[in-house]
């Protein structure tokens, strides 16, 4: 047993535990960080075989981002989280049914003679060779296309997260576009009948024989 | 010696974990979210087996593009949780039946 493997299996470990802890845990902050010992222990793993810009991504980007996120939720709604666990273990016979099948049939058909990939080591890079850059000249030279694509899934899930959860304050002030274009004239400028009103010349002005008098 | 079928089998206990939690936890929509990001976790780490052990790298960037989608996914979908938190008061499964009629 190598010293690599020896790691493999207490990551792997430590990977299932957490994995169990999250699906049982009674508190959702609890599933939250156990989640983030996962995905920091399934990094490791990724590690292990050479791919160091993803591992490194996924702890930026689930840990640094997608879970605060779930612990920004958790924490700021005021959910009873009792009464959502009423009747939680009576779906365990099947759930556990379930589960062991398809590791027995997986596990069945990759351990066994059929497909023999037990021979096959990792690839070992050679000595000074990139995994980030190689991942990046693909990724900026035959997948452009969806590599920008991706940028504007981001971007509509942004503007689509603020939309949904934008209140508005009470006290605040905005135009509502639609009445200003549907407005007639007729809303604005009132037109009134009336008589003309004839211009009567005043009489000579009095000022002057004021003047005189002094 | 690590070698490819050790990593498949893990994510296959991974995914099969991540289903039990779907089952379990059928009320509360933030473990099941959970869940799913554990799936998501599984197939990532089967994309990353076999392009390592193949020696193509084509699989990490389809790994790369799962982790933007799933990003977008979860930050939609918690949106979603909050509105309706907020419209309900309640995040039960069991209670989210207005389509029904």
């Amino acid at each position: 047993m190598t010293f690599q493997s020896i790691i493999f299996y207490v990551f792997a470990a430590v990977l299932i535990i957490s994995a169990l802890r999250v699906i049982t845990a009674k508190n959702p902050v609890h599933a939250a960080m156990f989640l983030v010992l996962s995905f920091f222990t399934a990094a490791a793993l990724w590690l292990l075989i050479y791919a160091e810009f993803l591992a490194i991504t996924l702890i930026l980007v689930y840990v640094g981002a997608v879970m605060v996120l779930f612990l920004f939720v958790v924490m700021m709604l005021d959910i009873n989280f009792d009464k959502l666990r009423e009747g939680f273990w009576k779906h365990l016979p099947i759930a556990a049914t379930v589960a062991i099948l398809m590791v027995v049939q997986m596990a069945l058909l990759l351990m066994g003679k059929a497909i023999n990939l037990k021979d096959a080591g990792p690839i070992v890079p050679a000595a000074g060779a990139s995994n980030t850059k190689e991942l990046g000249r693909i990724l900026y030279t035959d997948y452009l296309l969806p590599f920008e694509l991706a940028a504007v899934v981001l971007l509509v899930a942004m503007v689509a997260a603020i939309a949904l959860t934008l209140r508005g304050r009470k006290e605040s002030k905005s135009q509502n576009v639609g009445d200003q274009v549907r407005v007639k004239a007729g809303d604005r400028l009132k037109i009134v009948k009336m008589d003309a009103v004839v211009d009567v010349p005043a009489a000579p002005a009095p000022e002057v024989a004021e003047e005189k008098k002094a | 010696m690590i070698t490819l079928s050790h990593y498949l089998v893990l994510s296959a206990i991974l995914f099969a974990i991540s289903v039990a939690g779907i089952f379990l936890n059928r009320k509360n929509i933030i473990v099941l979210l959970m869940a799913i990001e554990l799936m998501l976790l599984a197939v990532n780490m089967n994309f990353i087996a076999f392009s390592q052990f193949s020696g193509d790298l084509h699989g990490q960037v389809f790994v790369f593009f799962i982790l933007t989608v799933a990003a977008a996914e979860s930050a939609i979908g918690l949106a979603i949780l909050v509105v309706l938190f907020r419209n309900l008061k309640t995040i039960n499964v069991d209670d989210i039946g207005t389509l029904k009629g």
